[in-house]
């Protein structure tokens, strides 16, 4: 048993068939990589598996308890969390508020009216953030706002908001995208050290080779909608259909 | 300090001082004389427009400073409020306590529907709905629920709701005043100060609604510190990463509109209260409109905009509408008199009855130039002078500027 | 059964000019993504156009005609138009009866000059800006405008009257069959009907025979990727905008023997225009259409008595409540699409 496990799942897009019969498990507290070339469907599977949206048939279980027709926030609050391509991030707030808005989702649920108690006077949500803040070495820059932060700056406050709600699941896409190389290496070791040092599964979409092979510990290469293999990084490095979908890609 | 950080309780202490002694600054020229008949601001009419306008901006701000959901309909919840406080006179008793509660219900309960069904949507489609809803209360207002002739009479149609001999006034006293009051403090009951040539009118509606615009300022700043307040602006910096944050928008919007239609109500209770009558075109999305433009003005989401730009709107409406063509040909007088008759005709459209013209001009240059407000405009002004000191000073040393702080 | 044709016809001429005005909001909202909260003023500037063309028309000179007298005796002092003066009795009288037509012709440059001073002077340097700032600053110019229009023609309505041929009414029941007197109609608003349909159906040509409706057809679909084609769509956009502005505009012209107008008919208009859109679905063009003639019929059945005896003062909010009852069972209007608004 899979901690998310997909069954059978098709969508399709008018006359496109984005999804086709996929079906994935990822395994508790492994780091599961899911490649594959553009438009295989890598990002439609993964807007399925967080409720932006509902695939036509089959099943997305979620810890034995299914998320279909659940809303982004229930789904969050059974305890998958979403980082995405472009960093989305409270570009008006600072980077403290940013990160201690999890932790009131993760205290209060999805909704709790708190109109006169003071932010301030929060000491623990205060202390949750200043600790996620350290973790990801940007204690220096909790006061500022975070729409003036750097690209990969903003990636880590993104991923400092998926991990101080203690997921146990966590879903990237793309998260080393139109980054720097050093941006990147950054982001890989940040995400090396979650996995090891904190009990979170993590699932990965990847278009990027060195990110993928230098993380994940299980592989699913997607093609055309539907999984073609899955298996670990070294025995993937060499499989001809792999190849073949990744050069027929470049064709 | 009084629950407020130090910033924020030297802004409420300001403004605290402001409204006390508003009846002196706004009347700074001698009686009698041509610049007091102008600019002289400082009687109870105005100055209670100013105050309730402000909690009525205050709240407005609540939802559209922090979430960013442009309503286009406020102005209904503040025609509910009056048309509410104008029962209770009718059926009760000139006391305005039960009048401003059954206002602020009977807003809230309204916000709550029309919130209900328009916060389905976000964006333009929001701001229609509310623009449609309202406009449909205020058809409800003027013609359909006020029809003297048959069914059902709750507004009195064209004609306004008002308070005649013949209504019940259960609770009414032996001798109660005929007037608004609170617990027998009539609100229209003046003292009036005279210093030297000067003269200064303390009214009692004025202080009253004075101290409740600060008690709702004072919720205001609370509400903007809160956790509340917090995912409230996180509504709208990012609405997206806020649901897969888990947390669900929709009762939060909700919230903060039926709080902002609340302050609306509560306005529109304190303007009846002042004057026992209520009509249909407190109602109407021009009014509506002008609630945004006061919001806008100020500086949407700062704490000071909403008063800022309530009491600029209504004083400047104030003046423009006292301007006319022989006043405008008096001041011109100096100059040559074909100049003088052609500046009058341009001058002509944007006085008087043209201030509305003045208005809109006025909105269109502040949401191009100024999307700030008033706010911003003191800021930009703010910096300038620093820049110019520190140019003045001339040091080198001054410039490392530090790392671009949070605002707030 | 003749009572309900008699109101549903009463309802097209209404819903033309829902319709109309709906079809050009939506036009600029799809391909411009700005919401014109000034779209009814440029409705109000057609029909002004129309006034306007009709005081030129009757620009008079007095002569005095000694051999006419008045109550006082006095030489009386005759107007005749330059118009009459110029092309003679007849074909002058013609012209001045005719004004309400021609001003169609009249208002098609106005409307895009002023629609084109609009997109390039404000609404453009509005794009990249929130939602809520071109809202608030096309609702400024509504104000502006009307206030302008109200300045200077003053706050009363001005009557405009369609030309004597196509005044009046005509027995509409007997060319279907009913007897003699059972639908009886006035003609100008089957013209007005006959018109709006006759604009639609050319908005919707152009939009699907030319290559430049195409392209802006694909710009609604999917406004990035046009961009991407190398496409050079702001400048198509503001041919758009201009279009949009003269269908508001002839709408507004057609639409002053229906209503004499006044200053405050476009914002008047554009609230409810809102709602068509809405019930029609944001973005989608023939929703807008079947939207404003469905919600001007159901207004005009509203409006009877027999209707209004039930529930009174129901024609005056029949609109909004359709509106919240399709709003709460189909979010997205009746046509509209998936992925339209909905961030």
């Amino acid at each position: 048993m899979g901690i998310l496990e997909v069954k059978g799942v098709n969508k399709r897009f008018g006359g496109l068939r984005a999804l086709a019969d996929v079906n994935l498990t990822v395994a508790e507290n492994s780091l599961h990589a899911i490649i594959g070339p553009n438009g295989a469907g890598k990002s439609t599977l993964l807007n399925c598996l967080v409720g932006k949206l509902v695939p036509d048939t089959g099943s997305v279980m979620f810890d034995g308890q299914s998320v279909l027709g659940q809303t982004p926030h229930e789904i969050n609050q059974m305890g998958i969390s979403r980082v995405f391509q472009t960093p989305e991030i409270f570009a008006d707030l600072t980077v403290r508020e940013n990160v201690m808005i999890p932790c009131f989702a993760k205290r209060d649920g999805t909704f709790r009216m708190r109109a006169i108690r003071k932010v301030d006077a929060e000491a623990e949500i205060n202390e949750m953030a200043e600790k996620i803040l350290v973790d990801v070495n940007m204690q220096d820059r909790i006061d500022h706002h975070a729409g003036s932060l750097s690209r990969g700056d903003k990636r880590r406050l993104e991923i400092a908001m998926c991990l101080v709600q203690r997921p146990r699941l966590l879903l990237l896409d793309e998260p080393t995208a139109g980054m720097a190389r050093a941006d990147t290496n950054r982001t890989i070791d940040l995400l090396k050290e979650i996995h090891a040092n904190r009990d979170i599964t993590v699932a990965i979409i990847e278009h990027d080779m060195h990110v993928v092979f230098s993380l994940a510990e299980r592989i699913t290469v997607l093609a055309q909608g539907s999984p073609l293999v899955e298996d670990t990084p070294d025995n993937i490095k060499g499989h001809p259909k792999v190849r073949e979908a990744y050069l027929g890609e470049a064709h | 300090m009084i629950g407020l950080n130090r910033k924020d309780a030297l802004l409420f202490i300001t403004v605290t001082v402001l409204v006390i002694l508003a009846p002196f600054i706004l009347n700074p020229f001698p009686e009698g004389t041509a610049m007091a008949q102008m600019f002289n601001a400082g009687y109870p009419d105005l100055m209670q427009r100013f105050v309730i306008f402000g909690i009525l901006v205050i709240g407005f701000n609540i939802l559209f400073g922090l979430t960013g959901y442009l309503s286009f309909g406020h102005a209904a919840f503040l025609g509910i409020g009056s048309y509410s406080a104008v029962w209770m006179f009718k059926l009760l008793s000139y006391n305005v306590v039960p009048a401003i509660i059954l206002a602020i219900v009977v807003s809230g309960i309204a916000s709550l529907i029309i919130g209900y069904i328009a916060l389905r949507r976000t964006g333009i489609y929001f701001s229609i709905l509310t623009l449609a809803l309202a406009q449909m209360c205020f058809n409800l207002a003027y013609s359909v629920l006020g029809n003297p002739q048959k069914g059902i009479n709750l507004t009195n149609g064209e004609t306004g709701l008002q308070v005649y001999t013949s209504d019940p006034q259960y609770l009414m006293g032996e001798n109660a005043p005929e007037l608004p009051h609170l617990f027998g403090l009539v609100m229209r009951d003046s003292l009036e100060l005279e210093i030297g040539s000067w003269a200064f009118t303390l009214n009692a509606g004025y202080y009253l609604c004075g101290v409740i615009m600060l008690a709702t300022f004072y919720l205001s700043i609370r509400i903007f510190r809160s956790p509340f307040g917090l995912m409230l602006r996180a509504v709208k910096s990012n609405q997206q990463r806020l649901s897969y944050t888990g947390l669900n928008t929709r009762p939060y919007t909700l919230c903060a509109f039926v709080v902002s239609g609340m302050y609306a109500g509560l306005a529109g209770g304190l303007l009846s209260s002042m004057d026992p009558l209520a009509g249909a075109e407190r109602m109407h999305w021009t009014a509506s409109g002008e609630i945004v433009i006061m919001a806008i003005l100020g500086g949407a989401g700062t704490l000071i905009g909403p008063i800022l730009g309530s009491g600029f709107i209504e004083y400047f409406k104030n003046i423009l509408s006292k301007i006319n063509d022989n006043l405008l040909h008096q001041w011109l007088s100096f100059l040559p008199d074909g100049l003088e008759d052609a500046l009058v005709w341009v001058l002509h459209f944007f006085v008087g009855k043209g201030w509305h013209l003045t208005l809109g001009i006025l909105f269109m240059l502040v949401v191009i130039f100024l999307p700030g407000g008033l706010v911003e405009l003191g800021k930009r002004t703010g910096g300038l002078f620093d820049r110019f000191r520190n140019a003045a000073e001339g040091s080198g040393k001054e410039r490392n500027q530090s790392p671009r702080k949070a605002a707030e | 059964m003749d009572a309900v044709i008699l109101q549903v016809l009463n309802g097209l001429d209404k819903g033309s000019a829902y319709a109309l005005i709906a079809l050009g909001l939506t036009l600029i909202f799809g391909t411009l993504g700005v919401v014109n909260f000034a779209h009814g003023a440029l409705f109000m500037i057609g029909a002004f156009c129309a006034v306007t063309l009709q005081r030129i028309l009757t620009f008079s000179y007095s002569v005095i005609d000694e051999t006419q007298k008045d109550f006082l005796g006095n030489p009386l002092k005759v107007e005749t138009p330059y118009v009459v003066s110029w092309f003679g009795e007849a074909t002058g009288n013609s012209i001045i009866d005719w004004s309400v037509p021609l001003a169609i012709l009249f208002s098609i440059p106005v409307m895009i000059a002023v629609g084109f001073t609009m997109e390039r002077g404000l609404i453009k340097h509005f794009y990249k800006r929130p939602h809520a700032d071109q809202i608030l600053v096309t609702f400024g110019l509504a104000i502006v405008l009307q206030e302008i229009v109200k300045a200077y023609y003053g706050a009363n309505p001005i009557p405009t009257p369609a030309p004597d041929a196509l005044t009046g009414s005509f027995d509409f029941g007997v060319l279907i069959g009913f007897g003699e007197n059972a639908i009886i109609y006035p003609i100008w608003r089957l013209v007005y009907f006959f018109f709006a349909l006759a604009i639609i159906f050319m908005v919707f040509a152009f939009l699907r025979f030319t290559t430049f409706g195409m392209v802006v057809r694909a710009g609604m679909a999917d406004r990035e990727t046009v961009g991407l084609l190398g496409i050079n769509i702001d400048r198509r956009f503001t041919i758009m905008f201009a279009v949009a502005a003269c269908v508001a505009g002839v709408a507004g012209v057609m639409y002053t023997p229906i209503n004499s107008p006044n200053y405050h008919m476009g914002m008047d208009f554009l609230v409810l225009s809102f709602v068509v859109v809405v019930v029609g679905g944001m973005g989608s063009l023939p929703g807008a259409v079947l939207a404003g003639f469905l919600l001007g019929v159901l207004e005009a059945f509203a409006s009877m008595n027999e209707i209004k005896a039930i529930v009174p003062g129901i024609d005056q909010i029949i609109i909004y409540l359709v509106a919240i009852a399709i709003l709460l069972t189909r979010p997205r209007g009746l046509m509209g699409r998936r992925g339209v608004m909905e961030e």
